[in-house]
């Protein structure tokens, strides 16, 4: 599973002989070797960029090595109404995601489980919008939300939305395209769970006097929690650091840009690379620090 | 079922008209039951015969196609199982393994909204001698554990009706043994009344009070396990099911106050009145192979003793206590004859001639018509009509417990 190096449990191996320890590690040196090279490698170059400070008569996007921790003051200063709501926006998302996601998963993975062929089918149809890009999805969507559009005239229409509102560059378009454009990382790990659930605690839970909601709360749920826990990651982690759904060229506006936009904007466009790499280091651990909080809480590792 | 109470007593059982049907067969005929409240009460059948779906309907996992179920006098029909004062210890034993074994157990009590779940389930856990493992998840037991907490399980919510469907079955002898025991006790102690399913006729006759036999979504034959069943069965079926036996076809040929004389392709067969079902036409006799014994000569005709004979030996195979002989008889067919291992007696070969005898008392006469045209043995229930509704049930219960 995705989550399977935050399990606190590690496997006791038997100790190998030396003969073959020396053959795994051979097996095991190109996978090093790419990760030292195309993971470690850049990790160390963002967190040296993140401590370096202006070259004194340089030009713009110069930079010279420094220790300047003040980096990390300024962008948290200058920027913690975005990063509050990146994660804001990826909570939300996830949560939609999932209250979308389980009843889609239940159906294919365990009503469904009679007729093979509409489970497949459901299956296909899940995993068919990766047959288009994301990009052009998300701009459909933009059109779709535009003013002119039939589900904004007919919202109008209902009074739904006042007269003089928009969908698009508003935080519900955003939500909206972070939830869409993740409901099938959160689907099909609820599928591979959902579809080995056994339905025979159900029904041993029905037996022992539990009504179906019950069932449900008691049972399901907490046999489903690998599901959960690997369909959270997988949409919150991406969302959490996604610059697509929020930029201005797609669902966001001003007012709902993501941490995301801004590296990107300072990367690419003021070329304020410190405060770039700062913002990413911020990031990433955020959220290291939440996941690791999270899959502890969940206590699934036994379910694994 | 009313929260915060536990069942007074066991309640009795009974069925009446059940039919079910499923997509493209039909699992149970039509059932008649009625089990009285607080007896021991076991299905007994071979696979796919409806046995584990009558379990099913009564524990509310099924809807019946037509009749209806009272518990305790009250029509349980419609309700559904978490509303029914009915528990099961199911085959797979479905431990919850999100919890422990103390939480498995306390679950029933938790959903009703007892008093005190926690102690009660202690209390349960300490009459299977489980006590000590309270803490543990289900898949750190043994598979006897696994299934002794599926027990504490049910019988911690005190249900007015027991069901067990083959909780013993994947247990190893002398567990078995140990957990057949144990529940005999606990029904003693609690005065549950159970309804227990299973294909092990030993198991059944050593725990029930009251065995049914069934096959093909019908009960057979119903009754104490000895002598009724064992000594007196009704059909062919039972006769086979239960044991072996040697069963003959021909027509009665004469009859006293005490016997009815059966003439079986030229060798005359007497069998006791009151140990057969009928009396006049054609019908179907049997004994059972213990019961028969092996002569290398021809043995003296005696009033009490039916003989037949000459056979030849056509297989011997040795099991333990008993050797087993194939014995085929001209027109009559292959007979089976355990006989003893005793250091005495005779002893034959593949090939010899032989005659068989056994004591008139032993024979016993089947209610069954006799099958036109059959042989004068019963065939095994082995019909391609039959097999392929076995292999169908199997494959949906298991469809639906995939």
């Amino acid at each position: 599973m995705a989550f399977a190096a935050f399990s606190s449990t590690t496997a006791q191996a038997d100790p190998a002989p030396r003969r073959r320890s020396r053959v795994a590690l051979l097996l095991l040196l190109p996978g090093i070797l790419y990760l030292v090279l195309f993971f470690l490698t850049p990790l160390v170059s963002l967190l040296i960029t993140s401590f370096q400070a202006p070259a004194e008569f340089g030009d713009i996007g110069q930079y010279t090595y420094a220790f300047n921790w003040q980096n990390y003051v300024d962008v948290v200063t200058d920027y913690w109404p975005h990063i509050v709501r990146s994660f804001v926006f990826a909570l939300a998302a996830t949560v939609l995601a999932l209250l979308f996601s389980y009843p889609l998963a239940y159906f294919i993975g365990v009503t469904a489980r009679r007729w093979p062929l509409l489970q497949s089918l459901m299956l296909v149809l899940v995993i068919a919008p990766f047959f288009i890009s994301f990009l052009l999805r998300t701009l459909a969507w933009k059109q779709l939300l535009s003013d002119e559009s039939f589900v904004v005239t007919s919202l109008k229409a209902v009074s739904l939305l006042a007269p003089d509102a928009h969908l698009t560059g508003t935080p519900i378009a955003v939500i909206f395209g972070l939830t869409y454009n993740f409901i099938p990382f959160m689907t099909l790990p609820l599928y591979t769970t959902l579809e080995r659930l056994d339905l025979r605690y159900l029904e041993a839970a029905s037996d022992l006097y539990a009504h179906p909601f019950e069932v449900f709360r008691k049972v399901t749920i907490p046999l489903s929690m690998p599901g959960i826990v690997a369909g959270t990651l997988l949409t919150f982690i991406p969302a959490a650091g996604d610059y697509v759904n929020a930029s201005r060229d797609f669902l966001g506006g001003p007012d709902s840009q993501m941490i995301g936009n801004v590296i990107e904007a300072n990367f690419l466009v003021l070329l304020n690379y410190p405060a770039a790499a700062a913002l990413s280091i911020i990031l990433m651990s955020v959220i290291l620090v939440i996941v690791g909080i999270y899959v502890k809480r969940a206590g699934t590792e036994e379910l694994l | 079922m009313a929260s915060g109470a536990f069942a007074e007593a066991g309640a009795d059982l009974e069925l009446v008209g059940i039919q079910k049907r499923f997509p493209g067969f039909t699992a149970i005929e039509h059932l008649d039951l009625s089990i009285p409240a607080g007896s021991f009460f076991a299905l007994l059948g071979p696979s796919g015969c409806g046995k584990t779906t009558t379990l099913r309907l009564v524990a509310g996992l099924e809807e019946p196609t037509a009749g209806s179920i009272l518990i305790g006098g009250a029509d349980v029909t419609q309700q559904k199982a978490f509303q029914r004062p009915v528990n099961t210890v199911f085959q797979s034993y479905a431990l919850f393994p999100h919890m422990t074994v103390l939480e498995n157990v306390a679950f029933g009590l938790r959903r009703r909204k007892i008093a005190d779940p926690v102690g009660k389930a202690h209390e349960a856990l300490r009459l299977v001698e489980l006590d000590h493992l309270a803490a543990r998840k289900p898949q750190q037991l043994s598979g006897g554990q696994q299934q002794r907490v599926a027990l504490a399980r049910a019988i911690v919510n005190k249900p007015a009706l027991l069901l067990l469907d083959e909780p013993l079955g994947a247990l190893d002898l002398k567990l078995r043994r140990q957990m057949q025991l144990e529940l005999k006790t606990i029904q003693e102690e609690v005065g549950l009344t159970f309804l227990h399913v299973t294909h092990d006729q030993e198991e059944a006759m050593t725990m029930a009070d009251t065995i049914a036999v069934m096959n093909k979504g019908r009960i057979e034959q119903m009754g104490a396990p000895e002598p009724a069943l064992r000594e007196l069965p009704k059909t062919a079926f039972v006769a086979n099911f239960l044991g072996q036996s040697n069963l003959f076809t021909g027509p009665v040929v004469g009859s006293t106050s005490t016997s009815i004389t059966v003439d079986i392709a030229g060798h005359r067969v007497l069998v006791p009145a009151d140990r057969a079902h009928r009396h006049a036409g054609e019908v179907t006799i049997g004994v059972r192979p213990e019961k028969m014994w092996l002569h290398r000569k021809a043995p003296v005709e005696a009033a009490d003793r039916n003989v037949m004979g000459p056979g030849r030996v056509i297989d011997v195979s040795f099991s333990g206590v008993s050797t087993q002989y194939l014995v085929a008889v001209p027109y009559i067919g292959t007979l089976i004859v355990f006989a003893q291992n005793m250091a005495f007696g005779p002893v034959a070969d593949v090939g010899d001639e032989v005659w068989l005898d056994w004591h008139v008392e032993h024979g016993f006469g089947l209610e069954d018509e006799p099958v036109p045209g059959a042989g004068p043995r019963f065939a095994a229930d082995t019909d391609t009509r039959s097999i392929a509704a076995q292999r169908r049930e199997s494959l949906v219960t298991e469809l639906e417990e995939a």
